[in-house]
C-alpha cells in the first residue's frame, strides 16, 4: 500500500510539473516574448536579486551560526599542547572567515550589480598584471606565516621531550580498548600477537621480566598535569584512538607501534564542576530525557575514529583524569600482570 | 553535400549508431546516461543513511522495501549502514564525478572545441565506454550479494577490507568492488590516453596552445593526472586481491581476528594508504578541474566578458595539477608517520591555496563589470565559485597537520570535501549539462525548471553540508552508524535532523532536473545554432543535421582565442574564434 502510494505521489508530481511547464510556455507565447531568447531582463533581475538575498543571507547566517551552534562544539582543549593548537585554530579561523566574508560578498554583490540588461555592454578586460601580482603575493605571504606557525605547533605537539613521561599502552581490537600500565619500572613488557590466549588478551610476554609489574585494565586513568607517553597497538584492523577533549588522535595499526605524548590539564571532577560544562550537560540531558534515557555525567572518553566494522560507532573506553594521589591509590588496587597470570 | 561528408556518411545500423558507436557525441551521451542512473542510486543511498542519522532506530517501511533483510522492521543494520556510505562514496567519486563528468564532457567537447572530426581513436573511445559500462554493472551486481556490498568505506583500507572475518562487506561484495574498480581504471586509462593524444595532435589550423579554451586546458591536465595516478590504484587493488585470495602479506601483519591467528607477517597496512592516496589526492582534482574548466567557459560566456587572466588561469591549472601529486600524505597525518614527513605534506598542501586563490579572484574579476546572463548554467557556475571558496577555505584547517589532529576523520572532513569537491564538481556538471544540452540533443532545456532546480539544490546543498562543520567540531567521527552511544553527542539531535531535512529536499529537487532533461529531449524547443552567443568552435557545427565528423566540408580555421566577448570595435558582443582578425586588431 505504501509503495503504491509513493508511486502515486511521484506520478502526480511529474504530472504537476508537466502542467506547470505547459502553463509557463503558453504564458510566454501569449506575452509574445521572443522564443529564441535565452534570458530576458526579467530573468536576470529576479535571479540576480535571489542571488543577492540567498548569498548574503547565507554569509550572514555563517556569522550567526557561531552564536547559534557555538555551544555544540568541543570545549577548549584541556591539554598542554592543545592550548597551542587552539591558538593556531583561532588564528586560522579568523583568516578563513575574513577571506570568506570578503570573497562571498564580492561574488554576490557583483552578480547582482552586473546583472545583464539589454543594451548594456561588458567591459573588455583581459588581464591586469598588477592586480594579479597582488592577489598572488598576498595569499603567498599570509600562507608562509600560517605554514610556519602550523609547523612549529606540529613539531611541539608530535616531537616533545618524553624523558619524564610515564609510559602506558592502549590496545585496540574489534570493538573495545584495553589499557596497560608499565608499573613501577615505567617500562612495558614485550608483547606479540602469537602469545594471545586465555587471560593474556594482549599477548604480553610472560617470560619478559619487565612485564611482571604491568597492569592491564579496562579504564584509562591519568594523573592531571603529568605527561603521559601513550603507545598504541592493534590486534586486527586499523583503529584510531581519538580523545577529542585533549586534541589527541593516533591510528592503531596491526603490525606496528604508534605513540602520542600529552599532558592533561584538568581533572574529570574539575570539568564536571565547570559552569560552562554544567550548562552543556543540562542541554545534553534534556535531549536524553526526550529519548527516554537517564541523565549522564560528563566524562572524558577515547573513541574509535577509523572505520573498523559493525560496532565501530560504539567502540569506547572511559578516561578519568584525577589528582596524583587519587591516581596512585587507584593503581595500587589493580592486580599486576604476574598476579593475573598466576591466578589463572 | 560536400565530398568529405559523403565520405564519412557510411550506412549506420541501430547497433553501430546507438550501442557500439564510435562517434564521440554518442559516447558522451552514453557516459552521461549511465552516470545519471548510477547517480540516482547514490542519491537514494544518501537519503537512507541520513534517515538513520537523524532518527536512529525508528522503523521505515521504505527501508525494508529497498534493503530487505538488512533492515528488519525498517530499522537499518549497522553493516548495511557502512555499505551504504561506502557505495555512495564510490559511486559519486568514481562513477558520477569521474566517469560521468569526464566521460561526458571530454568526449563531447574535445573534438568540438579543438576542431577535430572525432577522437584520435574512435574505437578506443568506444572501448572506454564499454569498460565503464561493465564496471558499473559489476558495481550494481555487488549490491545484491548475500553477504552485502563492500562496506569498508570508499577508501577500503586493509586489513578491514582484506579479511572477510572483519565484516560481512569484506566478502564477495569486496571482491566485486575490486573487479569493478579494475574495469573502471581500464576505462579511465583508455579514455585518458585518447584525450591527451587528441588535444595535442588534432587541433585545427590556427588553434595554438595559447588559444586553447580553458576548458581544454583543464581537461588536458585532468587526463594527464588520471593517466599518471590511476595505474597506481590498479596496482594497489591487485595487491589487495592477492592478499585477499592468495595468502600474500603486502598489507597484512601480525593479525588475530575473530579468535583466528593469521600467519601473514611483515606487510604494512599503511603501504596501501600511500598507494591509494597517490591516486586518491590527484583524484580530487580529476573531479574538480573539469568542473572548473566548464565554469571558466560558462562564466566568461554569460558575463559577456573575456575570462580574466587567461595565462594565470592556465598557470594555476598546471600548478594545481603538479602540486596534487605531492600532497597525498595529508590524508595520513594520524597514521603515525614520521612528524617530519607530516611537515612536508603540510607545506605542499597549503601551497595549493595560492593557485586556488588566483582562480577564485580571476572568476570574481570576470564577473566585475560584466553583463551577466543568468542562464541555469550560469547560476550553477556561480554556485560553484561560492562552494569552491567555502570548501577550499576549510582545507586550510585540514591541511595543517596540527589542526588536523582533532578534526581528522570527523564530520568536519565530510563537510569539507563534500562542499569543495562534491558540490563544486556536481555544480560544474550541471552547468555543463544545461550549457551543452543544445549541442547534445539539438533542443533547449526548459529555463524555468532549471531555475527551480538550481535554487532548491543550492540552498539544500549548503543546508546539508554547512551544519556538518559543527557536528565535526563537536568531535563526531564519520562512518558512525549512530551517535547515541556517547552522551557528548546527544546535544546534536536537532542539527542532525536539520541536515536530513535538507538532504531529502535536495534529493527531491533533482526530480526537476531529471524531468527537464528527458522532457526536453523529446519536447524541448529546437535549439538555435549558437544559443548562448558563444565564441568556441562547437557552436559552428550544424545543430540538427548532426553528422559523424562534426563539420560538413572543411574543418574550421581558428583566428583568435575563445574569449573575445564585448570587444571594442566588434559589431556584436561576441566574436567567434573562426572570424579572422581585422586589420590592426590585436590578438589577446
Amino acid at each position: 500500500m505504501t509503495t503504491f502510494l509513493s508511486f502515486l505521489i511521484i506520478a502526480l508530481t511529474i504530472v504537476g510539473i508537466v502542467q506547470i511547464v505547459r502553463i509557463i510556455e503558453i504564458a510566454t507565447k501569449l506575452k509574445g516574448t521572443d522564443a529564441q531568447e535565452v534570458t530576458s531582463d526579467q530573468d536576470n533581475r529576479y535571479n540576480a536579486l535571489a542571488m543577492l538575498i540567498v548569498g548574503l543571507g547565507f554569509t550572514a547566517f555563517v556569522a550567526y551560526s557561531f552564536k547559534l551552534w557555538g555551544h555544540l562544539v568541543l570545549p577548549d582543549p584541556v591539554s598542554v599542547h592543545g592550548e597551542g593548537i587552539k591558538l593556531l585554530w583561532d588564528t586560522t579561523m579568523v583568516l578563513i572567515l575574513i577571506t570568506f566574508f570578503i570573497t562571498q560578498t564580492l561574488l554576490f554583490v557583483f552578480t547582482y550589480k552586473y546583472r545583464g540588461r539589454k543594451g548594456n555592454k561588458a567591459l573588455f578586460q583581459t588581464h591586469n598584471n598588477k592586480l594579479e601580482l597582488l592577489w598572488t603575493s598576498v595569499p603567498a605571504i599570509v600562507l608562509t606565516g600560517l605554514i610556519l606557525f602550523g609547523l612549529n605547533t606540529w613539531n611541539k605537539t608530535m616531537v616533545p621531550d618524553t624523558s619524564d613521561a610515564f609510559v602506558m599502552e592502549v590496545y585496540a581490537q574489534q570493538f573495545n580498548w584495553t589499557a596497560r600500565y608499565a608499573g613501577d619500572d615505567n617500562q612495558l613488557g614485550k608483547a606479540h600477537y602469537t602469545l594471545i590466549g586465555g587471560v593474556n588478551t594482549l599477548g604480553v610476554d610472560v617470560t619478559d621480566s619487565l612485564s611482571h609489574d604491568d597492569i592491564v585494565v579496562r579504564e584509562i586513568h591519568l594523573p592531571v598535569n603529568k605527561q603521559v607517553l601513550m603507545k598504541f597497538r592493534s590486534q586486527d584492523v586499523i583503529h584510531s584512538a581519538y580523545m577529542p577533549h585533549f586534541n589527541v588522535q593516533m591510528n592503531c595499526v596491526p603490525g606496528m607501534s604508534t605513540q602520542f605524548s600529552f599532558t592533561p590539564t584538568k581533572t574529570t571532577k574539575e570539568m564536571r564542576e565547570d559552569p560552562e560544562m554544567i550548562e552543556r550537560m543540562a542541554y545534553v540531558n534534556e535531549a536524553r530525557a526526550k529519548r527516554g534515557e537517564g541523565p549522564a555525567e560528563f566524562d572524558y572518553v577515547m573513541l574509535c575514529n577509523k572505520i573498523c566494522g559493525s560496532a565501530h560507532y560504539n567502540m569506547q573506553i572511559k578516561v578519568i583524569v584525577e589528582t596524583q594521589e587519587e591516581y596512585d591509590a587507584w593503581l595500587k588496587e589493580q592486580d599486576t600482570f604476574k598476579t593475573l597470570v598466576s591466578a589463572n | 553535400m560536400s565530398e568529405h561528408n559523403e565520405h564519412h556518411h557510411h550506412e549506420e545500423t541501430f547497433i553501430t549508431k546507438y550501442v557500439f558507436s564510435t562517434d564521440h557525441k554518442m559516447i558522451a551521451k552514453q557516459f552521461l546516461i549511465t552516470a545519471m542512473v548510477m547517480g540516482v542510486i547514490a542519491i537514494l543511498m544518501s537519503v537512507f543513511f541520513r534517515l538513520q542519522l537523524a532518527w536512529p532506530a525508528e522503523g521505515y517501511p521504505i527501508l525494508e522495501t529497498f534493503l530487505g533483510k538488512w533492515a528488519p522492521d525498517g530499522v537499518m543494520d549497522p553493516n548495511i549502514y557502512l555499505a551504504l556510505v561506502t557505495i555512495h562514496g564510490t559511486i559519486m567519486v568514481f562513477f558520477v564525478l569521474t566517469g560521468g563528468l569526464s566521460g561526458t564532457f571530454f568526449n563531447l567537447l574535445i573534438p568540438f572545441q579543438i576542431g577535430a572530426r572525432d577522437m584520435a581513436s574512435g574505437f578506443i573511445n568506444m572501448l572506454s565506454y564499454w569498460f565503464f559500462f561493465l564496471s558499473s554493472v559489476v558495481m550494481v551486481i555487488s549490491l545484491f550479494v548475500t553477504s552485502g556490498p563492500a562496506a569498508a568505506g570508499w577508501t577500503i583500507y586493509p586489513p578491514l577490507s582484506a579479511l572477510p572475518q572483519a565484516m560481512p562487506g569484506s566478502g564477495l561484495g569486496m571482491t566485486l568492488w575490486l573487479v569493478s574498480m579494475a574495469l573502471f581504471i581500464v576505462s579511465s586509462l583508455l579514455g585518458g590516453l585518447n584525450y591527451i593524444v587528441t588535444i595535442l595532435n588534432l587541433r585545427t589550423k590556427g588553434l595554438s596552445m595559447t588559444r586553447l579554451p580553458l576548458t581544454m586546458w583543464a581537461f588536458l591536465v585532468t587526463a594527464i593526472l588520471g593517466v599518471l595516478s590511476f595505474p597506481v590504484l590498479l596496482s594497489a587493488a591487485l595487491l589487495l586481491i592477492f592478499d585477499r585470495s592468495f595468502g600474500t602479506a603486502f598489507y597484512l601483519a601480525d593479525i588475530m581476528i575473530q579468535g583466528e591467528m593469521l600467519t601473514q607477517t611483515g606487510g604494512s597496512p599503511i603501504l596501501f594508504q600511500h598507494l591509494f592516496w597517490f591516486l586518491g589526492h590527484p583524484e580530487v582534482y580529476i573531479v574538480l578541474l573539469p568542473a572548473l574548466g566548464i565554469t571558466s567557459e560558462v562564466v566568461s560566456t554569460n558575463s559577456r566578458k573575456p575570462i580574466f587572466g587567461y595565462r594565470a588561469m592556465v598557470g594555476s591549472i598546471l600548478a594545481i595539477g603538479f602540486l596534487s601529486f605531492i600532497v597525498w600524505g595529508h590524508h595520513m597525518f594520524m597514521t603515525g608517520m614520521n612528524p617530519f614527513l607530516g611537515s612536508v605534506f603540510t607545506f605542499t598542501t597549503l601551497l595549493i591555496a595560492i593557485p586556488s586563490a588566483v582562480k577564485v579572484f580571476n572568476y570574481l574579476t570576470t564577473l566585475w563589470k560584466g553583463n551577466i546572463q543568468f542562464t541555469p548554467a550560469m547560476l550553477f557556475s556561480i554556485g560553484l565559485v561560492s562552494t569552491f571558496i567555502s570548501g577550499g577555505l576549510t582545507g586550510l584547517i585540514l591541511g595543517d597537520s596540527a589542526l588536523d589532529i582533532n578534526v581528522h576523520d570527523t564530520y568536519f572532513v565530510v563537510a569539507h570535501f563534500h562542499i569543495v569537491m562534491g558540490l563544486s564538481a556536481i555544480f560544474g556538471m550541471f552547468a555543463g549539462i544545461y550549457h551543452w544540452f543544445p549541442k547534445m540533443y539539438g533542443k533547449m532545456m526548459n529555463k524555468n525548471l532549471g531555475y527551480v532546480h538550481f535554487w532548491i539544490t543550492f540552498i539544500s546543498a549548503y543546508g546539508v553540508f554547512y551544519p556538518m562543520h559543527f557536528i565535526g567540531m563537536a568531535g563526531v567521527p564519520r562512518r558512525y552508524y549512530s551517535n547515541t552511544a556517547f552522551p557528548m553527542f546527544d546535544g546534536l539531535v536537532e542539527i542532525n535532523e536539520l541536515v536530513t531535512v535538507f538532504a531529502i529536499t535536495g534529493a527531491v529537487a533533482q526530480i526537476f532536473f531529471f524531468f527537464n532533461f528527458f522532457y526536453s529531449i523529446y519536447r524541448g524547443k529546437n535549439a538555435p545554432k549558437n544559443p548562448w552567443r558563444s565564441n568556441t568552435l562547437e557552436w559552428t557545427t550544424p545543430t540538427h543535421d548532426r553528422i559523424h565528423g562534426n563539420w560538413p566540408g572543411e574543418l574550421p580555421t581558428v583566428h583568435r582565442w575563445a574569449y573575445d566577448y564585448s570587444k571594442p570595435g566588434a559589431d556584436e558582443d561576441f566574436v567567434p574564434q573562426v572570424v579572422p582578425l581585422k586589420d590592426g586588431e590585436e590578438d589577446h
